[in-house]
């Protein structure tokens, strides 16, 4: 494979980071209050607000439900709003962020929902308001959850992002497609799903060993 | 002096504790005034009348048991004493506060005053020991230096000062609930609630939980409100008991006097626990209906109060020249008092019988007669 082929993945490579890493860090800080609401709100908890919780659950469910590749091209305007244009990786945030947020939000709310009833119980004897609940015990609780949950979300936004190259995304999807498929280089489709593989491995490797750091529940010394 | 003579004085002492008139309405750290709680019904499930017609008052400094089998309406009892529940009907008053009338940050506040430890320690696993313990004080908003001193006076106070930097996955179950214990005290809350605290436990280690109690009760003057499906646990413990059953209180009192003169069903059954008043079966498979030439008549003889049960044999053989055979027995104490059970065989045949079971009459032991032996 010649050099410049060599440096076209290398840079594709970078802009699927960018692109992954930035909306990953969004669709957390949304997700992740989302999440948690959605834990909390039903008849009964800690801030039950059944109605709320869910016109939410719809919402994530509509989103989550629409395959993203329609979901790129529906919110192109939306993201010509935000990004000032619909081409390139960093438009390309846009989608990634509004289809991970609701599927992180998803993942965190199953592992809050993780956390014994038993011990908002408990921090609520003591005196505790709802947030200390929420910021003492949910989340340090279901930390190891999260973490795997995020994992999860980042494996997938490394998926999408291939994704939205169809759409002038840039990254390695794009790449694949444009030399790999249309030029019909297939060492360089090969050269693009090694490093897809490699990527997702080392996210997975990396975010198993930290959720394991964090667990306390089995661990002995 | 002999045999006659003692046995005048041993009966002319008062063999009824003397019980002041009324001491549960004296100092009250919870009172419980007309209170019921129901549960609504919510989708598929039907409403449920939890607790009834609950007035009572639990005394400062006390320890009170509240016994009662699973689904009797302890733990919703429990939960309206610290505010996590609210009555239907009535008040619950805390240390002179109507506690079913705070919300938000004042039920936070008061909240604060009311400790409670769990069947299952509820300790959060991301948490070392100390970090557990400190949990109630940083709630509170106590600072860094304060809450570090406080815990480990605490740790000390729960003898498990070692234990500091471990984990609850580290710990054993007794360990756990010393840790629970030592959170529940964190910011020196006037009243301990202890709901089935020992139940997860084995007894050694039941045992020297309740003991961690009493000297807490004793020493920090703390109220313990004891929540419990086990009758050996009110024994061990508690001075003052309510019974309830099916969200009423069927008996309450000492603890003494309920459990030596039990009125209601199911406190005879729980007693019936601890005394084991059912006839071995052992004996049962050798018992007959008639009597056997040679053998023995066989009396049961209920030991209750402060009277010398324990004696009875001794007395017989005196008194009446009888050889009695001790065929079964089971004497505890509680609060102070004996209660139990013997089962004695005597021999000699129907005169002998009727003349034991008369002089034993006239003691005031309740007796009954079970059969024969050979």
């Amino acid at each position: 494979m010649s050099r410049e082929l060599i440096n076209l993945i290398i840079e594709a490579t970078g802009e699927s980071l960018f692109m992954v890493s930035v909306a990953a860090l969004l669709a957390t800080l949304f997700g992740l209050p989302i999440g948690i609401f959605l834990a909390t709100s039903r008849k009964g908890e800690l801030f039950a607000a059944p109605a709320v919780n869910a016109v939410l659950g719809i919402i994530v469910n509509a989103t989550r439900s629409t395959p993203f590749i329609i979901l790129v091209v529906a919110i192109i305007p939306f993201t010509r709003l935000v990004a000032g244009t619909s081409i390139g990786s960093g438009a390309a945030i846009v989608p990634l962020t509004i289809a991970a947020a609701p599927f992180i939000a998803r993942l965190v709310e199953a592992a809050i929902r993780e956390v014994d009833a038993g011990l908002i119980e408990t921090a609520s004897s003591f005196g505790a308001s709802p947030l200390q609940i929420v910021f003492k015990v949910l989340i340090p609780e279901a930390l190891p959850g999260l973490v795997m949950a995020l994992t999860l979300a980042v494996v997938s936004l490394l998926g999408y992002s291939a994704m939205v190259g169809a759409v002038g995304g840039g990254g390695l999807g794009d790449l694949g497609i444009r030399y790999g498929y249309q030029r019909f280089m297939p060492e360089m489709m090969l050269a693009v799903v090694l490093v897809l593989i490699v990527l997702v491995q080392t996210v997975q490797t990396a975010g198993d060993y930290l959720a394991r750091r964090v667990n306390r529940r089995l661990r002995h010394r | 002096m002999n045999a006659h003579q003692s046995l005048a004085v041993a009966r002319a002492i008062p063999s009824v504790p003397t019980i002041s008139a009324s001491p549960v309405e004296q100092d009250a750290m919870v009172r419980f005034e007309a209170v019921s709680k129901v549960y609504p019904a919510y989708r598929d499930k039907p409403g449920v009348q939890a607790l009834q017609h609950i007035d009572f008052a639990i005394p400062r400094g006390s320890i009170t048991g509240v016994i009662g089998r699973s689904g009797a309406g302890k733990s919703s009892l429990v939960r309206l004493i610290n505010g996590l529940e609210k009555p239907t009907t009535g008040r619950v008053v805390v240390d002179g506060r109507d506690i079913s009338s705070l919300v938000g940050r004042e039920l936070r506040l008061a909240q604060r005053s009311i400790g409670m430890i769990f069947q299952h320690f509820n300790l959060l696993s991301s948490r070392t020991a100390a970090d557990n313990i400190a949990l109630p004080l940083e709630i509170a908003g106590w600072s860094k230096a304060d809450v570090a001193v406080r815990v480990s006076e605490l740790l000390d106070l729960v003898g498990i000062a070692d234990k500091h930097d471990r984990y609850p996955s580290e710990l054993s179950g007794g360990q756990k609930q010393r840790v629970g214990i030592a959170r529940a005290l964190a910011t020196r809350p006037n009243v301990l609630l202890s709901d089935e605290a020992t139940s997860a436990l084995d007894p050694q280690t039941t045992r020297a939980i309740l003991d961690l109690l009493a000297n807490i009760n004793r020493e920090l003057g703390v109220t313990v409100v004891l929540i419990t499906h086990e009758i050996s646990v009110v024994r061990q413990l508690a001075k003052e008991v309510v019974v309830i059953d099916a969200g009423n209180i069927v008996e309450r009192g000492h603890v003494a006097d309920i459990f030596t003169r039990p009125k209601h069903p199911i406190t005879q059954s729980f007693l019936a626990e601890v005394l084991g008043d059912n006839i071995p079966v052992s004996l049962t498979s050798r018992l007959a209906p008639q009597p056997i030439p040679g053998g023995r008549a066989v009396i049961r003889v209920q030991v209750r109060g402060t009277d010398a049960g324990d004696t009875i044999v001794a007395r017989l053989a005196r008194e009446l020249a009888v050889d009695v055979a001790l065929l079964s027995a089971r004497i505890d104490e509680i609060g102070g008092q004996h209660v139990g059970s013997l089962i004695i065989g005597i021999p000699g045949g129907e005169v002998t019988a009727r003349q034991v079971l008369t002089y034993l009459s006239q003691q005031q032991f309740p007796v009954e007669r079970l059969g024969y032996v050979a």
